[in-house]
């Protein structure tokens, strides 16, 4: 927790908080009562062992869940500044997930056109003038550093694209309707070192524009790219907080075991 | 004991074990052969029987008394009109009950009923489909005798073809690309349209093009419907002299389809019609091949920017 000399210093600015969430598919508990904060522009990163729950936790945020049958959410996760519960009933799945974009494991981009997959996200908001699509899709290749190496070639298929080219036109894709947060899950696991690389530049970047929350199985990727880190363990909340503290002085013991790979 | 150890002894075994390898591929290739050249020599028969026959005025002539100046005119027109009834009524009716079954429907005992209904309908012999278009159609909606309600049978007898291969086209499009369509705020109905239809377009096509064929060749429900057997007269064209141009008369006329003309020659006694029946069956073959060419065809060019 931060203490209140750091509060006075800087006001913290929370861009979402979690309070007591269970998540349950049908009869299983895969969250439990998980209490956390996002910290406005910074990057949090969730880490845990396989089957943790981290990546249930995270498609709470844009209500991915809802797709399917038998999922249930308990507690709330709430949005700021303007302080809605977004897994409330009330709140339609569509409405979040416009304002809170998601990157997957896997790229999958759309077998369209770059531009087509880019502008797609504007497409579904009713988008129509081309002289708005051209900008915001140049906008976003560019904040996705992917602008000069696509530039000439924006109505080839996306397949085309070597995989981490791929993943940076699906960050394109999730940025080009200016989203609050930005949703990574493990995001580089299916690409090799230097794309990596790249896209670690990337997330780091894109902190100045947005929130964003991510889960990774790597723990230097964690340790390199997050402000905050959150440990998970069997669908609760182990430990949260600064990621200097997780990796250099946890306060839980098995967080500590975790992090100097004596487990998982 | 054997000492298994022994390379002797182990290459003996291999030895052994590839004999069996062998004689199943022998097996292997007399039943496929068996299969392949009984088509082949019934096809060969028809060719030299019909090919002589299949000249411009066969394609262009009405059936007659004299076997020699008979021709398929009236046949081909119907099928090709029937055809088009089956493929309007049952593409539309087949892609939207596949869509509803894989994306709306949700998944409960009511649901799984009909969906293993719509497998079973599959084999549902086609004589039974005749019958139910016969009271329903021809009667009960007071179609007649006419184009639309045998469209409409063999629409039926097809559905479940068009509704399987939609499902199996749609559930072949990875997870990961319907949620990359749900997680920019997209609908169902805009991630069914912009995503799920079109890339599944190719595996439907397929489907339909599948039932079509199978279709064409369908006697029995075509037969219990009352479709005649000699018809002299073509159904009212199309298009019409006065606004709105388009006239749609022909789907209540008579009519006859090709494997009926097959079927009404195969029964005469004079050896002249048997010739004009294997024409008839040729045309009949080369259609329904052109039919599952044109769907492989399809499959290869719509799949080859698709990567999955």
């Amino acid at each position: 927790m931060l203490t209140n000399a750091e509060q006075s210093a800087e006001p913290i600015k929370y861009k979402s908080e979690v309070k007591g969430l269970s998540f349950y598919y049908d009869a299983f508990n895969a969250l439990k009562n998980i209490n956390m904060v996002l910290h406005d522009k910074k990057i949090t990163a969730l880490i845990g062992p396989s089957g943790c729950g981290k990546s249930t936790f995270l498609r709470c945020f844009n209500r991915m869940h809802d797709l399917y049958p038998g999922n249930r959410y308990e507690g709330q996760i709430m949005l700021y500044p303007d302080d809605v519960n977004i897994l409330s009933p009330d709140v339609d799945p569509i409405e979040v997930r416009m304002r809170i974009s998601m990157v997957f494991q896997k790229p999958n981009p759309f077998p369209k056109s770059i531009y087509e997959n880019v502008a797609y996200g504007l497409r579904v908001r009713g988008v129509k003038q081309r002289a708005i699509l051209d900008e915001r899709v140049e906008t976003a290749l560019r904040n996705a550093a992917l602008w000069d190496e696509v530039k000439d070639r924006l109505h080839e298929l996306a397949f085309n694209l070597s995989g981490g080219q791929q993943q940076r036109l699906c960050i394109a894709r999730a940025l080009a309707t200016d989203p609050e947060i930005l949703l990574f899950d493990e995001p580089t696991s299916a690409l090799d070192p230097i794309a990596t690389a790249s896209i670690e530049e990337l997330i780091a970047d894109l902190k100045s524009k947005v929130t964003i929350l991510i889960v990774t199985h790597n723990m230097q990727q964690a340790a390199r790219v997050s402000d905050y880190t959150a440990y998970m363990y069997l669908g609760e909340l182990i430990e949260f907080d600064v990621t200097d503290t997780i990796f250099i002085k946890p306060k839980n013991k098995q967080t500590e075991d975790y992090i100097t790979g004596r487990f998982g | 004991m054997k000492d298994i150890n022994n390379l002797d002894e182990i290459r003996k075994i291999i030895g052994r074990h590839k004999r069996w390898d062998l004689m199943f591929m022998i097996a292997g290739i007399i039943a496929l052969m068996i299969a392949v050249l009984t088509f082949i020599a019934l096809f060969a028969q028809m060719v030299i029987d019909g090919m002589p026959r299949l000249t411009w005025s066969f394609f262009t002539s009405f059936p007659s008394r004299h076997p020699e100046m008979a021709g398929i005119l009236s046949a081909w027109v119907g099928t090709t009109l029937v055809m088009l009834v089956t493929a309007a009524s049952a593409v539309p009716l087949g892609i939207a009950s596949g869509v509803y079954l894989e994306e709306y429907a949700p998944k409960n005992w009511f649901t799984e009923i009909i969906e293993i209904n719509v497998t079973n309908l599959a084999g549902v012999p086609s004589i039974i489909y005749g019958l139910l278009a016969l009271g329903l159609f021809v009667y009960q909606l007071s179609l007649g005798q006419s184009i639309l309600a045998a469209g409409l049978a063999l629409a039926l007898l097809i559905l479940p073809v068009v509704i399987v291969a939609t499902r199996e086209a749609i559930r072949s499009i990875p997870v990961t690309i319907r949620e990359g369509a749900y997680a920019l705020g997209a609908t169902k109905w805009q991630t069914v349209s912009d995503h799920l239809l079109p890339y599944s377009a190719a595996g439907i096509l397929t489907g339909v093009i599948i039932g079509l064929a199978r279709a064409i060749g369908e006697t029995a429900p075509i037969i219990t419907i009352g479709a005649l057997t000699f018809i002299a007269f073509l159904p009212p064209s199309p298009v019409a002299e006065e606004f709105p141009y388009v006239s749609f008369e022909w789907l209540s006329a008579p009519f006859t389809v090709m494997p009926i003309q097959m079927f009404n020659w195969v029964s005469r006694p004079e050896e002249a019609f048997q010739l004009n029946a294997a024409a008839a069956g040729l045309v009949l073959v080369v259609m329904t091949l052109a039919m599952n060419g044109l769907a492989i065809y399809l499959r290869y060019r719509m799949r080859k920017n698709i990567k999955w």
